[in-house]
C-alpha cells in the first residue's frame, strides 16, 4: 500500500477530488495546511505597518490506496491541481505497512 | 432580596420626584397675548430666533409655563428640535456602541477584541454617572471661566424646559444626554493608541483622571456660557476661538493625551519584529460605516437646532468624509501601488475628524478643500511620522485624531465664513473676514496651543499618578497571551477545529 501526500492550492480542492473520484478512489483526508516553498509568501500592508505573511494557506490531501492504483492516482492529481503558475505544490509518496478499517476489522488492501 | 429592592425602587422615586416637576398649572397674572404676538413667537420658534417668553417682563405666546415664585416663563420646548436633538443624541452614542468598538475591534488582534469592546462599554457607563452627579453641571453650568459649578450636580435643576445658555428649543435634559455622547466617546477615542497592552484596572483609574483634569474644563472652555475660549457665545471671551462639534474638545484632548500616554506605556511586546494585522477588516469597515452614519449627529446636531445652521453642517460632513475616503486610498495606490479597504476607512474617519469643528462654519467649497486636507495630512503622519519616531500608536488616535483635530482648528480658523453662521457676526467682532488669513486664524491658534499644553500636561501627570498607584501594564505572560482571556474571563471568537474549512 502507498500514501499519497498532495500539497495542492485552495481552490484546486475541489477539482482534485472529482479526479481522484473518476478513477475510482473512495475515500481522503483532508488538512487546512500552511506552509511555503518556492512560491515564498506575500506583503500585507495595514497603514504604515508591512508585514511579511511568509506561510501561504494550502491543502493537504491524503489518499492511501494499493500499489496498483498509485501511478494513475498521481497522475490525476497533478493534472487536476496544475495551473501552471509557481505555488501548484507537491505531491510526496510513501509505504504503508498496514490499514485497518474499524468497523470491520478488514485488514491491508481490503481496509483502503 | 426584596428588601434592597424596595429601597432601590424608593431611591428612584426620590430621583424622579426631582426631575418631573409638577407642571403649575396656574393661569398667568398678566393680559394674555395678542394674536399678533402669540405669531410672532411662533415665527421665532419656527426660525429658531430669539424667544419672546425669555423676557421676564414681555411675555408674549403661550410657548412657555408660568412659574408664579419668580413671576417667570419658562420656555417649553419645541417638538421639531427636540426630535432632531434626542435623535442625534442616539446618534452620537451609535458611535461608541457599537460603532467605535468594532472599528477598532477589528483593528486589534484576536485575542485582544473583547478587552476593546469591554473598555467603550465601562467608559459608557463611567461616563454617564460623572457626568450626572457634577461632569454636566462643571461643563454647561455657567461658574468660571474655566470650569462651572455644582449648581446642576445630580442634574437637579436640568428639566424638560430648555436653557436658553445653549438652546431656546431643545429640553435641557435632552441637552444634557446630547453632550454626554460627547463626553463618553473622547475618552473611548484614547484606548485606540494604548490597544492591547494597558491594564484593565489601569484604565478605568486613567479614565476616571482624565474626565476631570482635562474633558471637563476642555469642554467649559470652548462650549460653557462662560467659558473661556467660547468665541461664539461668551462676549468676554478671553480667546475668541470657535469650535462647532468638538474639534480641539474631543479630538485634539484624545489624540495629544493618546501619544503622550502611549508614549509613556511604551510598546507592545514584539513591536516592529512580530507580525500584528487587524483581526478582521470585515468588523472594521462595519465599524467605520456606523461611524460616519453617527456622526450627524455629532455635527449637525451640534446646531442643537434643526436650522440653517444644521443643514450646512450636515452638507459639509458629507462633502469632506466622502473627498478624505477618496484622497486616502488614492494616495496609497500612488505611493504603495494598492488602495486598501483601512485606506479608505481612516479617510472616512480623517476627513470627518477635520470637518468637526469646522461643519457649521464653513461653506461645502471650504468642506472639499478640509477633505483633501484631511485625506493627506493624517494619512501622512499614520504612513512616515509613525515609523521616523517609533512611537506604538497601535490604531492611530494620534495620527487620526490629534493630527485631524489639530488642522481641523486651524482650517476653521482660515474657512470660516459669515454667509454661512450669521451668529460669526454676534461675539466674534472682526475676527471673521471672509479671507484665509482672517484675524481668527490666530485666536484658532491660541486655543490649539491651551489644549495642546492641556492635554499633554495633564496626561503626563495622570499616567504618571496610575502607574504609582495601579501600576500600568499587565504581566508579559498576560500580554502575550491575550488581554480577552486574563482581563475578561472570556475569548471573542470559538470555532471548533475543522469549522474553517
Amino acid at each position: 500500500m502507498k500514501k499519497i501526500e498532495a500539497i495542492i492550492k485552495p481552490f484546486k480542492l475541489e477539482e482534485v477530488k472529482d479526479a481522484l473520484g473518476e478513477i475510482g478512489i473512495e475515500g481522503m483526508t483532508v488538512t487546512e495546511v500552511k506552509g511555503f516553498g518556492r512560491q515564498k509568501g506575500h506583503t500585507e500592508i495595514y497603514r504604515g505597518s508591512e508585514y511579511t505573511v511568509d506561510f501561504l494557506p494550502k491543502i493537504k490531501v491524503e489518499v492511501v490506496l494499493s500499489d496498483e492504483k498509485l501511478e494513475e492516482a498521481v497522475s490525476v492529481i497533478v493534472r487536476a491541481a496544475k495551473t501552471g503558475k509557481i505555488g501548484d505544490g507537491k505531491v510526496f509518496v510513501s509505504n504503508i505497512e498496514e490499514a485497518v478499517r474499524i468497523r470491520t476489522e478488514e485488514k491491508g488492501a481490503q481496509a483502503v | 432580596m426584596k428588601k434592597s429592592i424596595f429601597l432601590l425602587l424608593v431611591l428612584a422615586g426620590t430621583l424622579t420626584g426631582h426631575i418631573s416637576r409638577a407642571a403649575d398649572a396656574s393661569a398667568p397674572k398678566r393680559a394674555e397675548p395678542t394674536l399678533e404676538q402669540r405669531v410672532s413667537d411662533l415665527e421665532a420658534a419656527f426660525l429658531n430666533g430669539p424667544r419672546a417668553a425669555d423676557s421676564t417682563n414681555n411675555v408674549r405666546s403661550k410657548l412657555g409655563e408660568y412659574d408664579e415664585k419668580s413671576n417667570t416663563y419658562k420656555p417649553l420646548p419645541g417638538p421639531g428640535a427636540n426630535a432632531w436633538q434626542m435623535t442625534s443624541a442616539a446618534l452620537v452614542l451609535f458611535m461608541t456602541l457599537p460603532g467605535l468598538a468594532l472599528f477598532y475591534g477589528g483593528l486589534v488582534r484576536r485575542k485582544n477584541v473583547l478587552s476593546v469592546m469591554a473598555q467603550c462599554l465601562f467608559i459608557t457607563g463611567l461616563v454617564t454617572i460623572l457626568w450626572f452627579v457634577c461632569g454636566y453641571s462643571l461643563v454647561f453650568h455657567r461658574g468660571g471661566a474655566v470650569l462651572g459649578n455644582l449648581s446642576n450636580a445630580f442634574l437637579y435643576g436640568v428639566t424638560s424646559n430648555p436653557n436658553p445658555d445653549y438652546s431656546g428649543y431643545v429640553s435641557e435634559n435632552v441637552f444634557a444626554m446630547y453632550q454626554l455622547m460627547f463626553a463618553i466617546i473622547t475618552p473611548a477615542l484614547i484606548i485606540g493608541a494604548i490597544a492591547e497592552r494597558m491594564k484593565f484596572a489601569a484604565i478605568c483609574l486613567f479614565m476616571l483622571l482624565w474626565m476631570f483634569v482635562i474633558y471637563f474644563p476642555q469642554a467649559h472652555m470652548i462650549w460653557g456660557a462662560d467659558g473661556f475660549m467660547n468665541g461664539l457665545g461668551n462676549p468676554d471671551a478671553g480667546i475668541k476661538a470657535i469650535d462647532f462639534a468638538g474639534g480641539t474638545v474631543v479630538h485634539m484632548t484624545s489624540g495629544w493625551s493618546a501619544l503622550i500616554l502611549c508614549l509613556i506605556l511604551g510598546k507592545r511586546i514584539g513591536f516592529g519584529k512580530q507580525p500584528m494585522p487587524p483581526h478582521s477588516m470585515v468588523l472594521c469597515m462595519v465599524g467605520t460605516g456606523m461611524l460616519w452614519v453617527g456622526w450627524y449627529g455629532f455635527n449637525a446636531g451640534s446646531a442643537v437646532a434643526a436650522d440653517v445652521i444644521a443643514a450646512n453642517a450636515f452638507t459639509t460632513t458629507t462633502i469632506a468624509t466622502a473627498v478624505a475616503s477618496f484622497v486616502w486610498p488614492l494616495a496609497e495606490w500612488i505611493v504603495r501601488g494598492k488602495p486598501s479597504v483601512l485606506g479608505f476607512c481612516s479617510g472616512a474617519v480623517a476627513g470627518l475628524v477635520v470637518i468637526t469643528p469646522a461643519c457649521g462654519y464653513v461653506t461645502p467649497r471650504g468642506a472639499a478643500i478640509i477633505g483633501v486636507a484631511a485625506g493627506l495630512i493624517p494619512w501622512f503622519f499614520c504612513y512616515k511620522v509613525k515609523s521616523w519616531f517609533g512611537y506604538d500608536d497601535a490604531l492611530d488616535t494620534f495620527g487620526v485624531h490629534a493630527v485631524g483635530g489639530t488642522l481641523g482648528a486651524l482650517l476653521t480658523g482660515m474657512l470660516a465664513r459669515h454667509s454661512v453662521n450669521p451668529n460669526l457676526a454676534t461675539n466674534l467682532g472682526g475676527h471673521v473676514k471672509n479671507s484665509f488669513f482672517q484675524p481668527l486664524v490666530l485666536q484658532q491658534l491660541e486655543a490649539i496651543g491651551i489644549t495642546l499644553v492641556l492635554a499633554t500636561v495633564g496626561t503626563a501627570v495622570i499616567a504618571l499618578i496610575v502607574k504609582a498607584v495601579v501600576g500600568l501594564r499587565p504581566a508579559e505572560e498576560i500580554e502575550l497571551s491575550g488581554l480577552d482571556l486574563n482581563e475578561h474571563g472570556e475569548e471573542g471568537y470559538h470555532i471548533a477545529a475543522g469549522q474553517q474549512l
